[in-house]
């Protein structure tokens, strides 16, 4: 793809800030301060694209979620006025329903949410114990220091996906490596095409396999589709890696981020270490997801009609970016918002988005991310960083907001 | 006070179900269902926290 990238807009394009927007170098568990100060300013702003574009930031809890649960507001990428969040996003192939509008979106995303419902998500619950209890026998069995990201925050939820799904554990290095390399803004359209075209030509020999011997798992069921005649071989390849890749990366940055976090608030670690309340763990799992939010680029959508929001017309062909971010840390809506504070009641973050996208997983997720919380601080009391938290790698460059290599000691 | 739920806006996000164990439920396909239309007065926090994440704004409560 040839890289031509457009001048600005229009003139006076220079006030106009650009987006993403830099970290403070002291504060990773904060949104940039110049999100903030557009938040301050107002619900809606313009900002500034990669390619020169410039859609509408949407800053404030209230508009975003009334953009998100508008059916004006497209999430097909090939809308005119899209923001794409990279050169190498651009031209992608589609990644199934995130990427569709009703009614095909509801179509294929009811195909797959049955696993994900909250009573067979509690079910695996037991088994997901078994899996942390056994990661950190294996930590403590070795000396220190180890990075939690290998030794225990990917494999986690890559386990868990796998056993879902019915794909061999075995080949989950593949799966890591290649992920990695989508979820990285920095990657060529071309590292991204080789990445995505060997995840997907496994899985569609994985559904190929099934269609003449189904097994019981989430694979032979996205099969039987295809049997029947209700998804392409293709549609059904894409669906599965749309599963395989959200149900990664972001469970693994939301393990580490939070551990980190804690760390950092040595008094919330504490009230989490001492207690055996399912509910506060519950809850800190909730005020994590707020305070943090790791997917930092926004929920993006095209307009596909006029809307109006807090009194701005926005027009059919413009592009709209809801930073959840920030909405997390809004005033009106979370007191003290920049506190980390596990006991308040964070239930109404839009940390997994909101409207008919919101996050198919989040039952999956949360459970996850209970069982960590509530296990892994109890279990190695003495946890620490192994080096300062200033030399950390944050993952500024990646799609999904988190940490590259987290080295801990006890 | 009165439940009311539109199923087919359900996105099967189960965020009801965890406001709300007694009074949402999901099917086999993780569609929400109604355990009681009527709710007491005990239950009405919870319906509200319900109402407020629906992700697709599918449930409403209504003056019986
Ligand atoms: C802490 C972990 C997670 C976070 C913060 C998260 C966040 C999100 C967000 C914000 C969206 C909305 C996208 C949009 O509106 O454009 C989303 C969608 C989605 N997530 Fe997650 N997610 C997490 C874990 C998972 C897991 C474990 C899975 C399961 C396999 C998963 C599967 C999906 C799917 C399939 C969608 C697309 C839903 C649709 O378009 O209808 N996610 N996620
Ligand atoms: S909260 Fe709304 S979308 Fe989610 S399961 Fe309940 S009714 Fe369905």
């Amino acid at each position: 793809m040839a890289e031509t990238v457009a001048g600005p807009a229009h003139d006076g394009a220079d006030t106009v800030p650009e987006f993403p927007m830099p970290r403070a170098s002291r504060c990773p568990f904060d949104p940039p301060p110049g999100l903030k100060e557009l938040q301050e300013q107002g619900p809606l702003a313009k900002v500034r694209l990669w390619d020169g574009s410039e859609p509408w930031l949407v800053t404030r809890y209230a508009e975003q979620r009334a953009v998100l649960g508008d059916p004006r507001a497209s999430a097909d990428t090939d809308q005119p006025g899209y923001p794409t969040k990279a050169s190498a996003e651009a031209g992608e192939g589609k990644l199934s329903f995130i990427m569709m509008d009703d009614p095909e979106h509801a179509r294929l995303r009811r195909m797959v949410t049955a696993p994900f419902a909250i009573r067979k998500v509690e079910a695996l619950r037991p088994a997901v114990q078994r899996i942390v209890d056994g990661l950190i026998d294996d930590m403590l069995a070795g000396p220190g220091p180890v990075d939690l990201v290998e030794a225990f925050a990917l494999p986690i939820p890559s386990l868990v996906i796998c056993e879902l799904l019915g794909v061999p554990y075995d080949d989950h290095a593949m799966f890591q490596d290649n992920t990695r390399t989508m979820v990285r803004t920095t990657a060529t359209p071309e590292e991204r095409g080789a990445a995505t075209r060997e995840i997907a030509g496994y899985l569609a020999g994985q559904i190929a396999r099934r269609l003449t011997d189904p097994k019981d798992d989430l694979l032979s069921g996205i099969a039987g589709r295809v049997a029947a005649g209700e998804l392409t071989h293709g549609q059904a390849t894409e669906m599965a890696l749309l599963l395989l890749i959200a149900g990664h990366e972001t469970t693994a940055n939301m393990i580490t981020l939070g551990t980190a976090a804690l760390l950092e608030h040595p008094d919330q670690l504490a009230l989490l270490r001492d207690t055996d309340d399912p509910k506060l763990v519950a809850s800190a799992v909730e005020e994590l997801l707020r305070y943090l939010h790791i997917t930092h680029l926004g929920r993006r959508r095209a307009v596909t009609e006029d809307i109006e929001i807090a009194g701005q017309v926005i027009r059919a062909g413009e592009g709209v970016i809801m930073v959840n971010e920030i909405g997390n840390r809004d005033p009106e809506v979370f007191e003290d918002p920049d506190r980390l504070d596990i006991t308040r009641d964070a239930r109404r973050h839009v940390a997994f988005g909101f409207g008919v996208h919101q996050c198919l997983g989040q039952p999956l997720a949360r459970m996850e991310l209970q069982v960590v919380y509530g296990t892994l601080y109890r279990r190695i009391p003495t946890l620490r960083l192994a080096c300062a938290l200033e030399d950390v790698k944050f993952k500024h460059d990646a799609f999904i907001y988190g940490i590259h290599e987290l080295p801990v000691a006890w | 006070m009165k439940v009311e739920l539109e199923a087919d806006k359900c996105v099967a996000s189960g965020q009801c179900v965890v406001a709300a164990m007694d009074v949402f439920d999901q099917d086999d396909d993780g569609i929400a269902i109604l355990l009681t239309e009527q709710i007491g007065d005990d239950q009405l926090d919870d319906v509200k926290e319900a109402v407020a994440v629906c992700p697709a704004a599918a449930i409403r409560l209504v003056q019986a």
